[in-house]
């Protein structure tokens, strides 16, 4: 059996268009007053405005490495971090410190430490996994760079994104 | 022949080329490309959005300057970068089409809508050279005999390209802007018994001499006539006004176009320039149609009480100034009331939503053409028993 579906019955006001016409330009207008007069909370503007005041504690952005107050690189090369990766983005080449230098009690340092960023997933296990707590995700997250081999950051870079983190683990300080 | 050789045809030569550059070059040209700019802003503020608020004139590509130039809007150098994209796209000829309506159609969608330029008094007078290229008795029937030509360019587009969404665009183009063509000329009627003439610059001195048509009193004298003529006029100029809408493919009446069933109708195939001048034949269209709304129901570049390019009318302590400078005013005021109404065309695309094939039909066949033959015996009812 049809279901015969009903029609609304329109009045004479709704059948010539023109009043509900009107409304409709009522309401754009409305809206292009709002957004004039700033009303209209609108996105934010990219380059200019960042949100990096609002980013929250725990904002995971790219890893870096640190070093202590006495200027001691805190990493000792022992490679966890590299085993870790999931995305195997980290090599570290490790060499030994040699006797004359006043952190040779260390016996280890990274040679070199190079993190591909265009593998990093940004996961943090890396910082989670690290014994000397010598890698950290910083809150940079705008990592660009016109080429692969650019994107690579070696061992300086890292160290001039990271900076120096006081008042951390303290076994490698012959005063404590 | 004497004619041809007198110094009257050289200037007559001489003013018509100048006027018809700094009319196409100078005004409609740019004119064309700000409105697409300002389409895409003003669209962007009914939706809460920004628009292309970025793109400046790019002074950092000359040695000597730090940042590109942005003035107050920002973005204002988008219309250029588009012209460059434009020129720079790969024009790319399908193998399918019939190539010479494909290559014939493009320019057959932006000529008319430049030529019917010709007729519009666009000012009052500079120097004692009249505003307007072609000062034509005809100027009204030339406006619709040209304008109609505008609708080979989409119909052949849509049949050369071969295939079918541009096929079916066409298809609708072509009935619709026939059907909306009777009632715009129909809705100009009463304007042409009101004034009593079909020369455009006439009908702009009668608007000067007996009050704006849609807004009588402007020239400050008070008549009963005026009052009740002034019903059929606006019945005649809402009319007129919707219909000018479906003649330039405008939403709500954009269905050869209507990308959201037809991909884009029948500009589909196009790319590159010859898509481009569909989008400024489009654009130009507006503007054309939207100066003769102007010309024909607002007092085209007349203000109340400012005096003519010859010095003469409007308020007497004007006249110390010289009567050149009212000439560029009557000029900037006509080009202001037409961006105004196209502050209306995108107003009302951003509003409204596409009408229905038989929607659309039912409006032009059963609505516009009835009320627009109607109201031509209510305004010669008038005029005859208000003599």
């Amino acid at each position: 059996m049809a279901y015969v579906v009903p029609r609304p019955n329109l009045t004479w006001k709704e059948k010539i268009y023109l009043p509900s016409i009107v409304a409709g330009l009522a309401i754009t207008f409305k809206h292009i007053r709002r957004m004039l007069s700033g009303q209209t909370k609108v996105v934010m503007q990219y380059p200019e405005e960042k949100w990096d005041a609002s980013m929250p504690e725990h904002y995971r952005g790219a890893p870096t490495l640190v070093k202590d107050e006495h200027d001691r690189e805190r990493c000792v090369a022992c490679q966890l971090c590299e085993f870790i990766c999931p995305p195997r983005a980290i090599t570290i080449i490790p060499e030994e410190i040699p006797a004359e230098s006043k952190f040779a009690k260390v016996e280890k340092r990274p040679k070199e430490f190079e993190i591909d960023m265009i593998r990093c997933i940004y996961c943090g296990l890396c910082e989670e996994v690290c014994p000397e707590q010598a890698i950290y995700l910083r809150k940079d997250y705008a990592i660009t760079g016109l080429s692969r081999a650019e994107m690579k950051h070696d061992k300086a870079k890292l160290y001039e994104l990271g900076g120096v983190m006081e008042g951390l683990v303290h076994k490698w300080n012959p005063k404590k | 022949m004497d004619f041809l050789t007198s110094p009257d045809f050289w200037f007559l030569t001489g003013t018509s080329l100048a006027k018809t550059i700094f009319l196409i070059f100078l005004v409609v040209l740019p004119m064309v490309s700000y409105t697409v700019y300002a389409e895409r802003r003003v669209s962007a503020l009914i939706q809460d959005r920004l628009g292309p608020n970025r793109t400046g004139f790019p002074l950092s590509l000359i040695p000597g300057f730090k940042k590109d130039f942005s003035p107050f809007l920002g973005g204002l150098g988008q219309p250029v970068a588009d012209a460059v994209k434009f020129l720079l796209k790969e024009d790319f000829v399908p193998a399918h089409v019939n190539k010479l309506y494909f290559w014939l159609a493009p320019t057959l969608a932006m000529m008319p809508a430049l030529v019917t330029l010709a007729a519009i008094p666009f000012g009052s007078t500079i120097l004692g050279v009249p505003m307007v290229v072609a000062n034509i008795n005809v100027g009204l029937l030339f406006m619709f005999a040209i304008s109609s030509v505008g609708v080979y360019g989409i119909v052949l587009a849509g049949w050369s390209s071969n295939s079918k969404y541009p096929f079916l665009g066409g298809i609708r183009s072509s009935s619709q802007m026939i059907s909306y063509e009777l009632g715009m000329g129909l809705s100009a009627v009463p304007v042409l018994l009101i004034a009593s003439t079909t020369s455009l610059p006439n009908i702009v001195e009668y608007q000067i001499q007996n009050g704006w048509l849609l807004l009588p009193f402007t020239n400050g004298v008070f008549s009963i006539q005026k009052l009740l003529l002034w019903i059929p006029v606006f019945i005649a100029f809402v009319t007129f006004t919707i219909a000018m809408f479906a003649e330039t493919n405008r939403l709500p009446f954009d269905l050869p176009e209507s990308e959201t069933e037809l991909v884009a109708g029948y500009h589909t195939e196009y790319s590159s320039m010859k898509f481009a001048l569909f989008f400024l034949g489009e654009y130009t269209a507006m503007i054309a149609g939207s100066a003769l709304i102007v010309v024909l129901f607002l007092g085209g570049y007349h203000i109340p009480f400012i005096p003519n390019g010859d010095g003469k009318g409007g308020l007497s302590f004007l006249h110390v100034i010289p009567g050149t400078v009212w000439g560029i005013v009557n000029i900037t005021a006509f080009f202001a009331k037409v961006a105004a109404l196209l502050f209306v065309f995108i107003w009302v695309r951003w509003t409204l939503p596409r009408f229905r094939y038989d929607q659309l039909m039912k409006l032009g066949w059963l609505y516009i053409f009835e009320i627009a033959l109607a109201n031509i015996f209510l305004t010669a009812g008038i005029l005859a028993f208000t003599k």
